[in-house]
């Protein structure tokens, strides 16, 4: 399968990237891992007349950490995050996540911008970025801005973005408490039939701040503000558990695909929502 | 439309190519350079066949643009070892029939080769995981996992006679 033809470009800088964005606008696309974007390129699902290369802007790579404070650049690769153990201490669930996706080649490559920044609902990050209450710096030629991982999808493919910006980093607080991310897949590889990230803290067995977001159970990630309502200042038992679960599925809306119809999807998601919980609150 | 010139370095010898910029790594090593170690099975990065390494990584090259890879360091199966003094992993999936048809063994070779230097005593699980981004549809895997323990238990004691020597 061979794409059709464009014009290679690999700047050096941010700035020079920003500047071929806004001079060939739609019809230029960068390029990070690659690992979701040539795949439809050879597929001819999207036609680019003009591909920028980050790989060559150092600027945008890897991960810092200050006190608790983690920004971690656009083209980190995934493999980076799994190796980093200063990252690790300081919020595991990336790496429990990271390694749910796709294969040791791919992650190779693949990055967290791309990962973010594409807004294919299948994609984990997005989900996770949610789960972490994230912020996604992105540059553009009227200059830099934050936007809110919360805030960042509006459809499948389709987020706040514009044409002429590049996401450059993705910064987030440490979090504390238990944690889990749980992914039903058909094989490795495969994108999510459904995934539940939980991040949560329990004190005298009452639960004092949650957090709950879906993967590939909708057209954007799903960030399950109703469910964190429910269990806020609850005591933890089976029943309050039961009721999160609800409430969470509730709030997904899973289209019928190869993976499934819509009621085994919302099936499939009661149980890693679930399974989250209650691996996340083992962990607290 | 126009070609650039890429310049890598291949099994050792460094090599500069006229492509377009939309061919696949894959086609610039089968077909400029004549490796045709690296296979094309589903070109769609599923199968791995055309697992290489790059700059100390298994990458699959069916989903890399041969300018992403300007100056990089590429190994091939064809640099690891030859018909003649075969590489430990090529003579353990040899000796261990860890191949029938053959199209997936310079994928996994490769992958191999890299997964047996991020970790050189794995477990039997930690190989099938370490192998997830390469199919067989021939083997079952298990003559392949067997294939890769071994190689891992020759690596280590060829590395021991050479720390023996030096000392």
């Amino acid at each position: 399968m061979i794409p059709s033809a464009f014009t290679f470009y690999k700047p050096d800088n941010i700035e020079k990237a920003v500047s071929l964005m806004s001079d060939f606008g739609d019809e230029a696309r960068v390029i990070a891992g690659g690992h979701s974007l040539i795949p439809v390129m050879k597929q001819r699902l999207t036609d680019i007349k003009h591909l920028i290369d980050l790989s060559g802007i150092n600027e945008i790579k890897g991960i810092e950490i200050t006190g608790n404070q983690i920004s971690i650049g656009a083209m980190t690769t995934q493999v980076e995050l799994i190796n980093n153990e200063e990252l690790f201490k300081k919020a595991p669930i990336i790496r429990e996540a990271s390694l749910q996706i796709a294969d040791p080649q791919v992650r190779n490559l693949g990055t967290i911008g791309g990962n973010v920044a594409n807004g294919d609902p299948a994609n984990d990050m997005p989900g996770l970025m949610q789960l972490l209450d994230a912020t996604y710096k992105l540059s553009g030629s009227n200059g830099v801005r934050d936007v809110k991982a919360r805030e960042f999808y509006e459809g499948a493919y389709f987020t706040v973005r514009e044409d002429d910006e590049i996401l450059i980093s993705i910064s987030f607080d440490a979090p504390s408490g238990g944690y889990a991310y749980e992914k039903q897949k058909r094989k490795i590889g495969d994108y999510a039939t459904a995934a539940a990230g939980v991040i949560l803290k329990v004190e005298n067995n009452m639960c004092s701040s949650a957090s709950i977001a879906l993967t590939n159970l909708s057209d954007t990630p799903v960030y399950c503000d109703k469910a964190v309502d429910i269990i806020l200042g609850k005591e933890i038992d089976n029943n309050i558990l039961n009721q999160v679960t609800e409430a969470c599925v509730e709030q997904s809306d899973p289209v019928a695909d190869q993976r499934g119809p819509v009621e085994f999807k919302k099936y499939v998601a009661g149980i890693v929502i679930k399974k989250a919980l209650t691996r996340a609150i083992e962990r607290t | 439309m126009e070609k650039i010139n890429v310049t890598m370095t291949v099994n050792g010898k460094e090599e500069t190519l006229s492509v377009e910029p939309r061919t696949l790594l894959v086609h610039a090593l089968r077909e400029h350079l004549d490796y045709t170690g690296a296979h094309i099975g589903c070109s769609s990065s599923h199968c791995g066949a055309c697992t290489i390494d790059m700059n100390g990584k298994s990458v699959k090259s069916c989903t890399v643009f041969a300018p992403q890879a300007e100056g990089a360091e590429i190994l091939t199966v064809e640099g690891i070892g030859s018909p003649d003094k075969l590489h430990a992993i090529q003579e353990m999936f040899k000796e261990h029939h860890g191949l029938q048809c053959g199209y997936c063994t310079p994928g996994m070779i490769m992958r191999s080769y890299r997964f047996l230097q991020e970790n050189p005593n794995p477990t039997e699980e930690e190989v099938r995981f370490g192998i997830s981004g390469n199919l067989c549809r021939c083997t079952g895997y298990q003559n392949i996992v067997k294939s890769i323990m071994a190689a891992a238990d020759k690596i280590r004691d060829e590395v021991n006679v050479e720390k023996k020597e030096i000392a």
